[in-house]
């Protein structure tokens, strides 16, 4: 399991440019699903055929960075956001360009307020001299990802784009461990998920699935001082009720609610205030799908360092591959 | 929009789209189908007091004037709900350069009108999208009806290259050619079809420019998710004070717009198929 969270994580894949992640979890799949095939906006749609019901189990490739947007006489970069991002949280972090190139974000240090620091005020410093120097190794419109390599340490792992690599491999692990079902599972990896949920909108609606889940990562309340939220790492894969995009159908929550106690499964429920998910835009496509999602409980989303427990990633596989089996109502 | 008659016969009203009040006062207007003439009005400078003078009018402070005596004879001329626009004509000044109202987006209706002209080896559907300025409306039931394969939208876009701007703030050049966006806040432009209008630029030598802020969003948002996905673009004319009643533009952008997307129509239908017979829609 490690060994593929930490190909999944760190291969490069922002926003829109999730080609290199499509072809990793392809050729993990190769053979294993009996269709693979991608879409316009560059889902990844892995097909096990079934006469049963249609379940979709969507999880988005896309990881948050950043795109340069001018490059200055002196060769810093300036940049704007891919996805959510906390100006506060990404200075002096480290990016990396799809051809390698690493850069280090800093500010304009004659901000009065740092809390009102804005990506306005900031930029990357590649090391280069000017702009001719900068521009033979990045250009206009490039874009980077956060630098943050892969951890296992005390049972839980410590990574970037844990959000939502973490969700692609627990799809990885369940379409490759092929659970015996009549229904056919389409098993999504999305596209431009932290844009604005647009990937799963377009594959839902050439899939229209009876039923879906969205397995993404949702927020803890178990660290000092933080926004109460009532789940803990470790202490199993979170069964969404509601994010700020999508209220579970109550049939899809039930359904994971039952399939959990029944095999004496770890679970905890999710109400997660802010934040939406794939299901968001699953929902309401063509004449509406129920839908909800399987979360993995994660410290520190959208850093560099995001945290998950390995227990609670194998016990969503294991959830997910009851979910599917069952028929749907 | 007109919303209330005062009783003095002076017209409250609520902007459609992004309008801010600072650039309203004083301008012409024309009201309704029949154009009927009025002006934003707002008290003199020497009725202003010192908050008023140092601060930015608000939109509810702001009223039009139709030079009606009260709300019967107002009534008479206009209606609640009734649509108003910018009375500015088109001017053709300076070096090269046009000034009108709306250059976002007629100047991109006028570059597909003429690309309409033009045969191509390919089915196109020649869109013009209503409600793109209160949030993308009209594009989302065109794609749906269209369900197009690839879509060109077509723009008039911010230009900041005005007093007061750092230059890596500056979104895109007045008379540097068409630019073509990477990305703003409703899409991530297709990088194979944009490096496709690149390259197609570069080949024929037309002037282009990539759009630098990520700021604003196009029809391509909504026509991107339309369906099972399309690849879209956007290529836009650069045009200073867009979202004011005289935006400004430079007419070589224009015309090298029309040159670039006649030249991407020509040969895109043989590129996609290429593609496609590569096997571009399948991985395995």
């Amino acid at each position: 399991m490690f060994e593929l969270i930490d190909t999944l994580t760190q291969t490069f894949g922002p926003s829109g440019y999730e080609k290199k992640v499509a072809g990793t979890i392809a050729d993990l799949l190769k053979g294993k699903v009996d269709e693979i095939r991608s879409d316009a906006l560059g889902n990844l749609i892995c097909v096990k055929k079934g006469s049963g019901k249609k379940i979709m189990l969507a999880a988005h490739m896309d990881e948050i960075g950043i795109i340069v947007s001018y490059i200055d006489d002196k060769g810093f970069l300036r940049f704007g956001n891919i996805g959510g991002i906390p100006p506060l949280m990404i200075l002096g972090q480290r990016v990396v360009f799809e051809n390698g190139t690493t850069g280090v974000i800093w500010y304009e240090e004659d901000i009065d307020n740092m809390k009102n620091t804005k990506l306005d005020k900031m930029y990357i410093d590649i090391g280069a001299n000017s702009r001719t120097d900068a521009e033979k190794l990045v250009k206009v419109g490039d874009l980077a990802v956060f630098v943050g390599e892969t951890v296992e340490q005390n049972g839980r792992i410590i990574s970037k784009a844990l959000d939502d690599r973490i969700g692609c491999a627990v799809l990885v692990q369940l379409a490759l461990s092929r659970p015996q079902t009549d229904n056919e599972i389409y098993y999504v990896f999305t596209a431009q998920e932290e844009v604005g949920l647009r990937g799963a909108k377009t594959a839902a609606f050439g899939i229209i699935p009876d039923m879906a889940l969205a397995i993404d990562v949702c927020d803890t309340g178990d660290t000092p001082s933080c926004k109460p939220m009532a789940v803990r790492l470790g202490e199993g894969p979170a069964v969404k009720i509601k994010d700020h995009s999508v209220i579970a159908h109550p049939k899809v929550k039930d359904r994971l609610i039952n399939a959990a106690k029944e095999k004496n499964i770890p679970y905890q429920l999710e109400v997660m205030l802010a934040g939406g998910t794939d299901a968001g835009s699953i929902h309401t496509t063509a004449g509406g799908i129920p839908s909800g999602g399987v979360s993995i409980p994660t410290r520190y989303i959208h850093d560099a360092s995001e945290m998950v427990d390995i227990a609670d990633v194998e016990n969503a596989v294991k959830l997910l591959a009851e979910f599917v089996k069952e028929m749907v109502h | 929009m007109v919303s209330h008659i005062n009783s003095d016969g002076l017209l409250k009203f609520q902007t459609v789209g992004g309008i801010e009040a600072r650039v309203l006062v004083g301008k012409r207007v024309r009201i309704g189908e029949e154009g009927i003439p009025g002006v934003i009005g707002y008290k003199p400078v020497h009725l202003q007091d010192s908050t008023e003078r140092n601060g930015a009018v608000k939109k509810k402070q702001l009223t039009i004037d139709i030079g009606a005596k009260d709300r019967e004879q107002a009534e008479e001329w206009v209606d609640i709900g009734d649509t108003v626009s910018f009375a500015y004509d088109p001017v053709e000044f300076g070096d090269n350069k046009l000034m009108a109202k709306a250059l976002d987006d007629r100047v991109g209706c006028a570059v597909l009108i003429e690309l309409l002209k033009g045969s191509y080896e390919c089915d196109i559907y020649g869109c013009f999208t209503v409600q793109e300025e209160i949030g993308l409306k009209g594009a989302k039931t065109a794609s749906f009806q269209v369900m197009p394969e690839v879509a060109l939208v077509l723009e008039g876009t911010t230009c900041y290259d005005v007093p007061d701007t750092k230059e890596q703030s500056m979104s895109t050049l007045c008379g540097k050619g068409p630019a073509l966006t990477i990305m703003d806040r409703s899409v991530i432009a297709d990088r194979d079809l944009l490096t496709y209008i690149s390259d197609t630029a570069k080949a024929c030598k037309i002037p282009y420019q990539f759009k630098k802020t990520i700021s604003g969003g196009t029809d391509a948002g909504r026509i991107q998710v339309n369906g099972t996905g399309v690849k879209v673009a956007t290529i836009a004319v650069p045009c200073r004070y867009i979202h004011t009643p005289v935006s400004v533009m430079d007419k070589s952008d224009l015309e090298n717009m029309l040159r670039l997307a006649k030249e991407v129509l020509k040969t895109l239908p043989a590129a996609i198929n290429l593609y496609r017979e590569q096997g571009g829609k399948q991985y395995v």
